[in-house]
């Protein structure tokens, strides 16, 4: 699996995703500064990774989904290609409007960070093909707006498509709409997510609830 | 030469007062002068010899620690100390105050702390890897209590989590003696190698000086001398001193100066911090015994009409200040600007050993360096011991032992502080193996040594039990180094080194200065015997309000090294283990929490801290760790042994049935060196116990979901958690 990760300014799990990819891969992704405006070429994988772009002074991934990189990011989405965003990444992806909806301040305006528990809503996707429908698994996450939102028309439409792909299954603590964790796009591989699967990959440190996600897309990946 | 803008001799008298110079020191700066100073040689005599900057009634006392040992690569004296860690890797940490501010403007002031510290750990070249903070607040009953907790979280919460160094650890604790005053304390931990270690001594002449990160602003002017004085009632007028920070700023600063580390192009490097552009070009020039020549033009401004007294003494945040060898300022540049940051050649160095200023055509400053450190005034203030406090004498259990347990696991400074941490992102940068509540240091595995194929780890707390040391400085002195040390011992880590952020009131009243002297001698004797030396430190003094001092409060940063993560152990009690406590317990009831919370009385001496015992114990119990005999390892401290054992049970949710029938004095009594156990292999910690002529007894078994106290009664851990959990979110309840 040949994968990139975009850093912004203010990024700051970028270290942590490479990380978690080299242990389901085996292989180094490549880092890419936002100011580039072309990803690497033979690419499998394009994350945009956590942290605070541009210091989340505007609404969190709003200048980063400004950014040069961000016109090849879509590019490579409508080709087809698999695009991961987590937290910060999510919020970009969704003010990229490569994701529908938005996400809001926290419900209890507090920044959040602590354990939750997840619930996989879709197995089937290059992203969570280790998970079994329907596994609880725990997961760290680390955000002051995660909370997700939709208008009615479009959470019915991504309830009505199977596009939530992870849900809160005991608090939902941010108070996201119908406990919404993470959804798709449309074909299956965009995919944004608010906890940090990426900082459970090792029983040495946060423990490895969160590997799948990354033994999955290695796997799917690796011979695409 | 040029004609200096001389202030006339009364305005110049009267500014020195205002700036905080006292007559003997400003007559001591006319001296080194030879003439009247100009108001920006006035102001860098003022900030330079503030109490802040200079220690001058400190230094004294501070000689007598130790801070030396083959591990020590950096003491005292830099940025922050350095102490290797195996592999050729080397960890380096610093704590610092931001007290004042903190009272002020709570969010802004614990936010520019936790990014003052944060550059003083990167300016040594390394990636800061953890922050803890050491937190004391007035009582919980004040909703200005309540307000100042808020803002000092969100404030921590809000620069750490965005600069993304997670927030591992620290210790909060309320008493009305800090209602005018709060504490707190950041402490910053990093890791590099070895052989990139960099310091701000500058040499070449004739070499760039640079300027780096966020504009000059008029924000902070004078914030050195603030913190050196007490507090009136008119102290909130001085928010406009008080810093704004910008953590995204210092997040690209972070990266821009550590790529700009990995080359070849730096001589000298050091934050601005306390006093600015003063106290970081006077420093760096005066360290390589050098001069410097500075052009305020060139100084990025936030504002415009600042003069050069403004620019130097402004404490604007997330700036530093590097001098780069010749003709490597076009590589320098490159970096910063990919970063978005200010990059100013705004110096050379000189070989004259003074300090030059112009701005706008006009020679504001120029002076000679030399003195302002070796001729800074050095105070022996006078000292009063503070009296012993006589015997405690027999103190009736009112209540009994489960009924003290729980109000004790429900207290302010005993109840979770998962409402804390919850706001502090603890897990980025994918190396936190022990976080906040699993073990009583914090264990964060180093990257650079798993990329090398080791397992290294840091272990890491901070402590400090400040009503012992009002009730008996000495004896609290030496009780917080060794809280710290049994902290990271429990954890199986080997203590090497601590840093110390020495908080006090006003050291012009002798029984002020005798707490200060009391706990140095306290602390060293602890380093000493502990093989745990000072490596960096920091001094708070003034934190009065309205004439009352707080707790004397000598809060320790320490660090530990474990070779092996995997063999580190948290305090979450296992099922089916047998529980093994070690070190003497003799009841010792004065100072304690139980004394406090249920009878009603702070009074008596604090416990006694007999460090040979502490040594022997905690050795043993770390080899037992390292063994593999001990899967679970708790110290006893604030609230005795049964809150210990109380503490492991909440941690995993797994009961525990004790053996030993005791009374009140054995169960919530804060004996020093002593440690909980839990294994699988009693006998073999009993044998050990006693090869090691170390105390040693059975306690009782872990399973169930109770806490069963033989004689007394039983409690759920449930019951227990529902307790301990209620008390931080009902108090911060509207906040």
């Amino acid at each position: 699996m040949k994968a990139a990760i975009v850093t912004f300014p203010g990024t700051n799990r970028e270290r942590d995703m490479a990380i978690a990819l080299r242990r389901a891969s085996g292989q180094r992704p490549q880092m890419v500064w936002h100011r580039e405006d072309a990803l690497p070429a033979g690419l499998d994988l394009v994350v945009l990774p956590g942290g605070f772009s541009y210091g989340d002074y505007l609404r969190c991934g709003a200048m980063a989904a400004q950014s040069p990189i961000m016109a090849a990011v879509r590019a490579f989405a409508a080709r087809g290609g698999h695009v991961l965003g987590v937290c910060n990444g999510f919020q970009m992806l969704c003010e990229a409007q490569l994701l529908p909806g938005a996400l809001l301040r926290n419900a209890s305006l507090r920044f959040l960070a602590m354990d939750c528990t997840m619930r996989v809503e879709r197995a089937d996707l290059a992203f969570t093909r280790h998970f079994r429908q329907g596994q609880e698994f725990r997961a760290t996450m680390a955000h002051g707006d995660g909370n997700w939102f939709g208008d009615d028309d479009t959470t019915a439409m991504l309830e009505g498509e199977g596009r939530v792909v992870f849900r809160y299954a005991d608090a939902n603590l941010n108070g996201s709409r119908n406990a919404i964790a993470g959804i798709c796009s449309a074909n299956g591989r965009v995919l944004g997510l608010m906890p940090h699967p990426e900082n459970c990959v090792d029983p040495l440190v946060g423990g490895e609830e969160g590997l799948p996600l990354f033994t999955s897309l290695a796997e799917s990946l690796a011979a695409a | 030469m040029d004609a200096l803008p001389l202030l006339e001799p009364a305005r110049a008298a009267q500014l020195a007062a205002e700036f905080g110079l006292k007559p003997d020191e400003y007559d001591r700066a006319l001296a080194i002068l030879g003439r009247q100073p100009t108001l920006c040689e006035l102001g860098i005599f003022s900030v330079m010899w503030s109490e802040h900057c200079s220690y001058k009634s400190s230094r004294v006392w501070l000689k007598q620690l130790p801070t030396k040992a083959p591990w020590v690569l950096v003491g005292p004296g830099e940025n922050a100390g350095v102490i290797s860690i195996g592999d050729g890797l080397a960890a380096v940490f610093k704590m610092e105050s931001h007290n004042h501010p903190s009272f002020i403007e709570p969010y802004n002031g614990a936010a520019t702390g936790v990014g003052g510290i944060l550059r003083d750990v990167f300016t040594m070249g390394a990636r800061p890897i953890a922050n803890l903070n050491a937190l004391r607040f007035g009582d919980p009953a004040l909703p200005r209590t309540r307000q100042i907790l808020d803002g000092v979280v969100r404030g921590i919460g809000g620069y750490g989590n965005c600069v993304g160094v997670p927030t591992v650890g620290g210790e909060v604790n309320f008493h009305p003696a800090y209602n005018g005053n709060p504490l707190v304390n950041a402490m910053t931990v990093g890791v590099l190698r070895e052989d990139r270690i960099f310091t701000a001594a500058a040499t070449g002449v004739g070499n760039p000086v640079v300027y780096v990160g966020s504009k000059t602003g008029r924000d902070g002017i004078h914030g050195a001398t603030m913190s050196s004085t007490e507090f009136s009632a008119d102290s909130e007028e001085k928010r406009p001193t008080v810093q704004i920070g910008d953590p995204f700023a210092e997040k690209l600063l972070i990266e821009a100066c550590l790529e700009l580390m990995a080359t070849d192009a730096i001589v000298a490097i050091q934050d601005m911090g306390a006093a600015g552009l003063t106290s970081s070009s006077v420093e760096m020039a005066g360290k390589g015994g050098m001069g410097i020549a500075l052009e305020m033009d060139a100084v990025p401004q936030r504002e415009s009409g600042m003069s050069a007294y403004e620019m130097m003494l402004s404490e604007s945040q997330e700036r530093m200040l590097m001098v780069l060898k010749p003709g490597r300022e076009e590589l320098a540049e490159r970096i910063f600007r990919k970063w978005e940051l200010d990059f100013a050649v705004i110096g050379r160095l000189t070989d004259t050993g003074r300090i030059t200023i112009r701005h706008k055509g006009v020679l504001e400053a120029d002076m000679e360096l030399a003195p302002l450190e070796s001729q800074a005034p050095l105070y022996h203030r006078p000292t009063e011991e503070t009296p012993k406090q006589p015997p405690l004498g027999d103190v009736p259990d009112p209540i009994g032992i489960i009924a003290a347990l729980e109000r004790l696991v429900a207290a302010p400074d005993l109840c979770s502080r998962r409402w804390i941490w919850d706001q502090y992102d603890a897990q980025v940068g994918g190396q936190t193996s022990k976080r906040p509540g699993q073990a009583d240091a914090a264990i964060v595995r180093v990257e650079e040594s798993v990329e090398q194929g080791g397992a290294i780890a840091l272990a890491i707390t901070t402590d400090c039990t400040p009503r012992y040391v009002q009730a008996d400085p000495e004896e609290g002195g030496r009780q917080a180094v060794a809280e710290a040390w049994r902290n990271i011992t429990a954890t199986g880590a080997l203590p090497r080194a601590i840093t110390d952020n020495m908080n006090f009131g006003n050291p012009e009243k002798p029984r002020i200065m005798g707490q200060f002297a009391a706990a140095v001698r306290g602390m060293a004797a602890a380093c000493i015997a502990l093989d745990f030396p000072v490596v960096s430190g920091n001094v708070s003094l003034y934190n009065e309000t309205e004439g009352r001092a707080i707790l004397p409060t000598p809060a320790i940063g320490g660090v530990g090294v474990i070779a092996d993560v995997a063999k580190a152990v948290g305090l979450a009690l296992p099922d089916g283990c047998e529980l093994v406590l070690v070190g003497e317990t003799d009841g010792h009831l004065g100072q304690s929490l139980w004394l406090r919370e249920v009878a009603g009385r702070e009074d008596g001496p604090p416990p006694p801290v007999d460090l040979a015992a502490e040594r022997r114990n905690g050795e043993l119990v770390r080899g037992l760790i390292l063994d593999g005999t001990v899967l679970a390892c708790h110290d006893c401290a604030d609230g005795g042994l049964l809150v210990a054992v109380a503490e492991m049970c909440m941690a995993s949710g797994v009961g525990a049935t004790l053996s030993a029938v005791s009374g009140h004095g054995f169960w919530f009594g804060e004996d020093q060196a002593r440690y909980v156990l839990a294994t699988r292999e009693p006998e073999a910690v009993l044998a050990a116990a006693r090869a090691a002529h170390v105390p040693a007894m059975r306690l009782g078994h872990s399973g169930g979901g109770d806490l069963v106290v033989p004689g007394a009664g039983s409690i759920s851990v449930a019951r227990l958690r529902d307790l301990n959990e209620a008390t931080l979110p009902a108090m911060m309840q509207g906040y």
